[in-house]
């Protein structure tokens, strides 16, 4: 455990290398060439993926492994989040190579920033001491400001970004505030060594308390849940389409793994306490996000108020603290994650030439502009309203019964409730896209890797569902449930 | 590659050509997509039969394994499973076979129609539910693949959608299977909730430990909960195998194309009730009201629709009575006991009808979408091939010494006659004279539509939508797509019976599927007098079922041959009966008037004052528009201004410090 053991951070340190080198590749391509860019950073996801499956720290019985001394880990949980975090990246650069050549920003930024954000995923994913997971939200965030004003000339994507800025800084200041005290009442960063410094000073320690509260603060604001989710709406509506798409989607998985490191590994002796602050936090993400979603007539404004309504359900399965929750919160960020893709993919696929179609109204008639795109929506939104068979339905299924499973009645009801109310506005959009009169005769068009990518991501949501006990299954056995 | 690759590709071939012909019918055009269906329907016949030849000569143990598994739920198990034993083996034989015949005859018979590749699609489709069907382990697959095969049916009986008939036909099916279904599905909830478990090994293992328990449904009656649960299933089996009084959506299924009469309408999926009590065997033994109540529907349905079929004038409608009084035979056969006889049958059945179904085909297409027998007539000397096998199937139906239908027909109406169970005597009235009337309605579907002189004229200026009588074109033999699968259906129809009795009905074949206690075994009554199907033939020609089959012969040959006009003058002589056959025994006018009817008034009195103005105006609206206003509250704390995000924030901090900081 005392060793570096470089050789296990090899995926991290494979993608490290690999955006450094896009970042030099780019600078002898001419603008007809960019492809090539495009082509590296998939082919650096894919031996990422590789890299990572070849997990041979997991002989017989060791489920897990640490490297910089005591500071980094490998297990079943990281290394799932990071393969699903290449898939669906890898998913966002072939929707993305279709919107930037349409906005005619296809530069090497994107991959670059994204690349670096990835590290940030991977490194706090896989984090085990505070300074490791401040060190990946901030790799993380810094990409994400940049990302957001990406389009220079847009001047609601610069006040989103400086919104952005400052709140995240906020929060990132809140957040190591926390960690001091946390490391002020146990003398240690290692979360391993915290959790048993916790056992010896006692969880009801008035600094640990302390510590705590400000720790969830700054994780509820990386998650985006109430009520420090106001900066989600602007930024998905104000970043560009690509940028929103890759915010909600990857990051995302980071964030629930942060909250499991923090709280399961570091914190646990704390669970009553931040279980009540959870359940606070994910009732009024539920609430307001699903009815503050039907006022809204942008889709991607739309979109940012179900995340914030899905996330309240991802802490659901969190605060039970139970194997089986644990379980169904990564098997819900997954989903979520997957959702979310298809769901700002077929926003991109709407927008022609230069102008995003954020309008709801964009969807008008799309069955009969083409009716496999307008299936595809309508299996996202299906997904996300939780209807039977498709895969939204059992991680929604699965984080009430961990509710359940924990005796929070209340909560349950609540959750079942307003995921009625949001079956609404995710059903509206069917309702637009099969009952009104398209408002354009245009084409839909998009290169073939695009379509089979959108086709993948749309079939997952009945597939997964269908097949749904496999991923499950991984999903639990992360966590030995 | 293993036995199992080879099972699971069995179901999923005809899956993926249904995915291919349907979703990429632009792609593949109409030439690919029948040939990816019937190469995939083909292949899967081809397995199906190794499996069935391993099997019979290679000594395969009955499997039963779970190939995924769905969901956990409260310790009950929802999975995808096969049990592949010799009833599913022969049952997927029969299937895959006819159904790829009938694919084959469908390029000829669908060859103008512009829903070509959907039409195939649909049938593949159909295909892939049928067998998931009859290889399922548990009752839940046992469903799908219950209502899968039924909104196939349905679509293809409104295939012709613009048509408004087909489109009523469909609904009507649709209708009368929810009732079927309805109890089906109780039933399939009341073994979940006395056994515990969906899979069938599990519930029929503990199927006597129920015995003797009983149900209080109506205040007062103690029920059998095993009397209940068989009842119920069999209403299911009841609306979707067409029994009285749910039969009437099967005449009305003949709007469909005829591919799809012969193969789902007649051959197999109105089989899957038959089948399906077959396979609860081990439950429906411990219940003799049950299958007694089977019986006594059956035997109404054998006598009383063979009846209504010789008034029709529908070639198609006649076969389609006809497939319900067989139908009705079947049940009979599960009625005593007697589930390998109607198995038997089934199989028979399958070949020959779906014989008589296609050679009538071949007719409708030679005479331009003309189905009424009155303008038919001496078709024998322009259409040689479906002359012939259509008398085949004839003589099979009917029972003709040698032929397959004669070997289950009489198999059935001897274990019927053997058997002691409460009404079998009524039962057996019913099936014996229902051989005079089958004899009689075929022999006449055959002279007027074969025989005497042709009754339309040929009239090349008649333009393209002639009057009834008059064709554009002589009509001349099919061709061989459709020919080659009459040829080759009429095989079966004819050796099938002689080769196969001996082992299906008293071999004991079918024991590993079915179970029947020693005191009801009505077929090993009968067997213990077999010797031999030769022996079988030379007997039976001394006993009533030949002599009547004889007698409906001379009788339709007297009536339709030798005086034509005597037909005419029957039906002035007895109005009342021919009116009351015509209409069916007014089953349907009884169903219109007491029941479609008052829910239609219901309906509309819960639209207009339930569903209007208490849901949609207070429910719904209402809340909407709470939520809405509340919605757009919260629109206006999201400001835009950055400080009151940051105070939100802020609040956020102070409110959970105060909490769990001060409080505590």
């Amino acid at each position: 455990m005392n060793s570096t053991n470089m050789l296990l951070a090899a995926p991290e340190l494979w993608v490290m290398v690999m955006a450094c080198v896009i970042l030099i590749v780019d600078l002898y391509l001419g603008e007809e060439r960019r492809g090539i860019i495009h082509m590296l950073a998939i082919l650096t996801l894919v031996f990422a993926a590789i890299i990572t499956l070849r997990a041979d720290y997991a002989a017989d019985g060791v489920r897990e492994a640490f490297a910089f001394n005591g500071s980094y880990i490998r297990d079943t949980m990281g290394d799932v989040l990071k393969l699903f975090s290449f898939l669906i990246l890898a998913i966002v650069y072939t929707y993305a190579k279709f919107c930037l050549r349409q906005f005619r920003m296809f530069r090497a930024d994107f991959y670059t920033l994204s690349l670096f954000a990835l590290l940030g995923v991977m490194l706090l994913i896989s984090a085990n001491s505070l300074v490791m997971i401040y060190l990946g939200l901030e790799l993380i965030s810094l990409s994400s400001y940049a990302l957001v004003a990406f389009d220079r000339d847009s001047r609601l994507g610069s006040e989103a970004a400086i919104k952005y800025f400052v709140l995240g800084s906020m929060a990132s200041g809140m957040l190591l505030y926390g960690m001091s005290m946390i490391y002020g009442a146990t003398g240690t960063m290692d979360l391993g060594q915290v959790a048993q410094a916790v056992r010896s000073v006692g969880s009801d320690d008035p600094l640990l308390v302390f510590g705590l509260v400000f720790l969830v603060v700054g994780l509820a604001f990386k998650l985006g849940v109430v009520p420090f989710h106001m900066w989600i709406p602007d930024v998905y509506q104000g970043a560009p389409v690509v940028t929103t798409l890759f915010i909600s989607s990857v990051p995302k998985m980071a964030a629930f793994a942060m909250a499991i490191r923090l709280l399961q590994t570091g914190l646990v002796d704390m669970q009553a306490d931040w279980s009540q602050m959870l359940s606070i936090l994910a009732v009024l993400s539920i609430i307001l996000g699903n009815v503050a979603a039907i006022a809204q007539t942008n889709i991607k404004r739309m979109l940012a108020y179900s995340t914030i309504s899905h996330m309240g359900f991802v802490l659901m399965g969190l605060l039970p603290g139970t194997a089986m929750g644990y379980g169904a919160g990564m098997f819900y960020v997954i989903v979520y994650s997957l959702m979310s893709a298809a769901g700002f993919g077929m926003v991109i696929l709407l927008s022609a030439r230069g102008v995003e179609a954020e309008k709801l109204d964009d969807f008008k008639g799309l069955n009969q502009r083409n009716s496999w795109y307008a299936a595809i929506m309508a299996m996202v939104m299906f997904s996300m309203a939780g209807v039977p068979v498709f895969v939204g339905f059992f991680a929604k299924w699965m984080v009430i019964k961990a509710a359940l499973d924990a005796g929070l009645m209340w909560l349950a009801i609540i959750a079942v409730i307003f995921s009625v109310v949001g079956a609404f506005y995710y059903l509206r959009v069917v309702k637009l896209m099969y009952f009104d009169e398209p408002l354009t005769e245009a084409e839909i068009d998009a290169p073939v890797d695009f379509r089979a990518a959108i086709s993948l991501n749309g079939i997952m949501m009945i597939g997964l569902g269908i097949f749904s006990s496999s991923l499950i299954a991984v999903c639990m056995a992360s966590f030995g449930a | 590659m293993s036995l199992k690759t080879i099972l699971l590709l069995i179901p999923l071939l005809p899956l993926a050509a249904a995915a291919v012909a349907g979703l990429f019918r632009n792609q593949v055009g109409r030439a690919g997509s029948h040939w990816v269906a019937i190469l995939g329907v083909g292949v899967s016949f081809f397995l199906s039969a190794y499996v069935l030849y391993l099997q019979v000569f290679g000594n395969l143990e009955t499997l039963n394994y779970s190939v995924y598994t769905w969901m956990v739920s409260d310790g009950i198990r929802f999975e995808v499973g096969f049990l592949i034993d010799h009833l599913s083996a022969l049952m997927m034989t029969v299937v895959t076979f006819v159904s790829f015949m009938v694919h084959i005859y469908t390029i000829g018979y669908m060859a103008e129609d512009p829903g070509y590749q959907r039409f195939f699609s649909y049938i593949a489709l159909f295909t892939f539910s049928m067998l998931m069907l009859v290889m399922s382990n548990n009752f839940l697959q046992l469903f799908f693949g219950w209502e899968a095969v039924g909104l196939v049916s349905y679509l293809l009986i409104g295939f012709w959608f613009k048509r408004e008939s087909a489109v009523a036909a469909g609904l009507k099916a649709f209708l009368v299977n929810r009732v079927g279904d309805f109890g089906f599905l109780l039933g399939i909830a009341a073994i979940l909730y006395c056994f515990g478990s969906m899979d069938y090994s599990e519930v029929f293992g503990q199927a006597g430990s129920i015995s003797g328990e009983t149900v209080s449904i109506v205040a007062g009656f103690e029920w059998q909960w095993i009397t209940v649960i068989c009842i119920c299933l069999f209403i299911g089996a009841m609306g979707k195998s067409a029994q009285a009084p749910l039969h009437v959506w099967l005449p009305d299924s003949m709007e469909g194309p005829t591919p799809i009469s012969a193969l789902i309408h007649a051959a197999t999926m109105v089989t899957a009730g038959i089948f399906m009590v077959a396979r609860m065997s081990p439950l429906f033994e411990l219940s003799d009201a049950a299958l007694s109540f089977v019986m006594l529907i059956g035997a109404v349905t054998a006598f009383s629709m063979g009846l209504v079929g010789i008034v029709q004038n529908d070639i198609k409608r006649v076969i389609a009575y006809s497939t319900l009084s067989q139908l009705g035979y079947m049940t009979v056969a599960l009625g005593v006991s007697a589930y390998s006889a109607a198995i038997f049958h089934l199989m028979t059945h399958a070949f020959f009808k779906a014989l008589l179904f296609l050679g009538a085909g071949s007719v409708i297409i030679a005479l331009h979408h003309q189905q009424d027998m009155r303008f038919m007539g001496g078709l024998r000397k322009q259409m040689p091939i479906t002359w012939i096998t259509a008398w085949i199937g004839t003589l099979a139906l009917i029972g003709f010494p040698f032929m397959s239908g004669f070997y289950s027909k009489d198999s059935i109406i001897e274990a019927v006659h053997a058997s002691t169970r409460f009404g079998s005597d009524v039962a057996y009235w019913a099936v014996l004279l229902g051989v005079l009337i089958t004899s009689f309605y075929s022999f006449r579907l055959l002279y007027l539509t074969f025989h005497g002189q042709p009754r339309y004229r040929v009239d090349v200026g008649a333009g393209d939508h002639p009057p009834d009588g008059i064709l554009q074109h002589a009509p001349k033999e099919s061709p061989l797509v459709v020919t080659v699968p009459l040829i080759l259906l009429a095989i079966p129809s004819i050796v099938i019976g002689y080769m196969t009795i001996e082992p299906v009905l008293f071999g004991g074949w079918l024991s590993d599927a079915i179970m029947v206690l020693p005191q009801n075994d009505a077929v090993a009554e009968v067997g213990s007098h077999f010797h031999g199907p030769v022996a079988m033939v030379t007997h039976a020609l001394g006993t009533a079922p030949f002599w009547l089959m004889i007698g409906g012969f001379v009788l339709a040959t007297f009536i339709y041959q030798v005086r034509p006009s005597m037909a005419d003058q029957l039906q002035q002589k007895m109005p009342r009966l021919h009116r009351i056959l015509e209409n069916k025994f007014y089953v349907d006018e009884f169903y219109q008037s007491v029941f479609v009817r008052r829910v239609i008034n219901i309906g509309n009195g819960l639209w207009k004052k339930a569903d209007a103005g208490l849901i949609d105006g207070v429910l719904v609206n209402g809340s909407a528009r709470l939520v809405g206003t509340i919605s757009e509250r919260i629109r206006l704390w999201q400001s835009g201004f950055l400080f009151q995000y940051a105070f939100a924030m802020i609040v956020g901090l102070i409110g959970m410090i105060a909490i769990w900081v001060m409080l505590k």
